[in-house]
């Protein structure tokens, strides 16, 4: 034990269904775990437990050893786990840099007087920190753009964008390349990639595309119906037995 | 002839603008929290009956709008933290909520009527509708002037509070998309606190102006909060500056109509534009539902 963020027999019933089912799982620092598994085999909820949009109904969370359970969103957040939505769940009317400045939020002096008056100082900081996540995303050519305007592959980056802006120690992805072309998604490999070793963010992602989990994840775990069916090298869960048979059926 | 009309109009703008600091308030705590306020003229109103209480004890104006404010704001940060934050706990769906501001409007007049009467009376105020000047043709009064300049000054740090500072970069992502503002680290129950403490203040603003012109009475802002709904629906509910847009259109609407076809459908006119509007662009003049992707 002892890991970033430990899952510790995580049980969540929507009355009589069961989401999740002792679901067991240590993240450690520095890694990239990948979370596969068939439609409505629970990642999601995953997520949403890990985040405090669901309160399990039994097991334990712990980040860096201490219980999430009971948080708030965004308490849990300015713990340092941010996310992505698996449908986008982006501020439309707003510019890319607003959504962008929106998850500087936390990072913002506390006081309610400095957040009255933009200090200065501090709001060239935090531009200056929301230029840097554009330039790292290549969305210079849209950065005053209303997000509610921009193709699906730029949105999906603002969402990962404004989740980097909280500078989270674990970020989460739901499905980062779902609905994107072939090349949007080598681009997004690229930027996972980089988040770990240019930033040191450790990330879990769930992910249904199989080729692009195996291929960043340093780990895999696969779920299905709610159970932790595998887990191990990329390798070894795709070849699991389990993992296939809940893929391709018996 | 022309004269006249500038006249009309310029009652009116000056009745609008304060109908637009109560539709701001409407429009605020609709697009956030989806929940129309019908307690929103009643707040103002006893906010309005504690500055008549500290005028009437020769306190000053300034001390006795202050001290409006802070009662408005409070009554409207409670109720939000004391009672809808605990309905939505339990579930309560939005018309559930909506029914609570009713409830709290009923509680707001009875407790003014138990300690204020229902007598009507007169707020003693610094400002007076009988001096008046003369621009051009318009005879202006005192009071009409800064009912304007009221309106003005209210709108404009609403405006600035919610576009240029941080607290309003949360505020507007908070209205906009809940969930995420919330994974962002924003909280958005501190957030809707404050909307509902600005939203009341403004309203209170209203009340003090209107006071002057109305007598003070429990229930004297209902008519100011139907116009002001009025005018929010006609600017579309989510949109702030369409808030003031329909409040102005509003208020020289019914000046006028006031003027040339009969003062008795001077009222009136607000509910023919609610049904107008909501039969022809439900989503007013300015507005347009936030639509998620699915």
């Amino acid at each position: 034990m002892g890991g970033l963020l430990e899952v510790g027999d995580l049980s969540l019933n929507f009355g009589g269904i069961k989401a999740l089912e002792g679901v067991s799982l240590s993240v450690a620092e520095g890694e990239t775990l990948a979370v596969i598994g068939p439609n409505g085999s629970g990642k999601t909820s995953l997520f949403n437990c890990i985040t405090g949009i669901y309160r399990p109904t039994s097991g334990a969370i712990a980040w860096q050893g201490e219980s999430l359970l009971g948080s708030t969103p965004d308490a849990i957040t300015r713990r340092g786990i941010a996310r992505t939505f698996q449908n986008l769940r982006l501020f439309h009317n707003l510019s890319v840099l607003d959504n962008l400045m929106v998850g500087r939020h936390l990072h913002f002096a506390k006081n309610l007087a400095n957040a009255m008056l933009r200090l200065r100082g501090e709001e060239i900081r935090h531009r200056r920190r929301c230029e840097e996540i554009v330039e790292f995303l290549n969305l210079e050519p849209v950065r005053k753009s209303r997000v509610g305007d921009c193709p699906y592959g730029v949105q999906k980056r603002v969402e990962l964008g404004r989740a980097l802006a909280t500078e989270p120690k674990l970020l989460l992805l739901d499905e980062p390349v779902s609905g994107l072309t072939q090349e949007e998604k080598e681009e997004f490999g690229y930027w996972v990639h980089e988040i770990r070793g240019r930033f040191g963010i450790t990330v879990l992602f769930v992910e249904h595309d199989l080729r692009f989990a195996s291929r960043l994840a340093s780990r895999m775990a696969a779920l299905d119906h709610g159970v932790k069916i595998a887990e191990g090298t990329p390798a070894e869960v795709q070849r699991h037995p389990e993992v296939i048979k809940a893929y391709l059926g018996e | 002839m022309i004269d006249q009309m500038l006249q009309y109009v310029f009652t009116g703008l000056s009745a609008g603008s304060l109908y637009a600091l109560v539709a701001l308030g409407i429009v605020l705590i609709y697009r956030s929290t989806r929940v129309l306020n019908f307690a929103h003229g009643d707040i103002a109103t006893v906010a309005t009956f504690v500055a008549y209480s500290a005028l009437s004890q020769q306190y000053s104006f300034f001390v006795a709008f202050g001290a409006a404010l802070v009662v408005g704001a409070a009554v409207g940060v409670a109720f939000y933290f004391g009672v809808l934050v605990k309905a939505q706990r339990e579930g309560a769906n939005l018309l559930g909520m909506v029914i609570l501001t009713l409830g709290l409007a009923l509680i707001i007049q009875g407790a003014v009527v138990w300690y204020w009467g229902a007598e009507p009376v007169a707020l003693p105020f610094p400002i007076s509708d009988t001096r008046t000047y003369t621009i051009g043709a318009v005879v202006v009064s005192q009071l009409s002037l800064a009912s304007l300049g009221a309106g003005l000054v209210g709108s404009l740090l609403l405006y600035l509070l919610v576009q240029k500072t941080r607290l309003g970069l949360a505020m507007r992502a908070t209205s906009e998309n809940l969930m995420a503002a919330q994974t962002l680290g924003i909280p958005t129950r501190m957030v809707l606190g404050v909307s509902w403490g600005v939203a009341a203040a403004l309203s209170v603003v209203a009340g003090v102006f209107l006071a002057p012109a109305l007598l003070l009475d429990p229930f004297f802002m209902l008519d100011p909060f139907l116009k002001g709904f009025a005018a929010a629906v006609l600017g579309g509910l989510n949109s702030l500056p369409g808030a003031v847009v329909g409040a102005l259109i509003l208020g020289v609407a019914e000046s006028l109509t006031g003027a040339y076809l009969a003062i008795q459908f001077k009222n009136t006119l607000a509910f023919l534009i609610i049904i107008v509007v909501l039969l022809v662009r439900p989503e007013g003049l300015l507005g347009k539902e936030f639509k998620e992707r699915v």
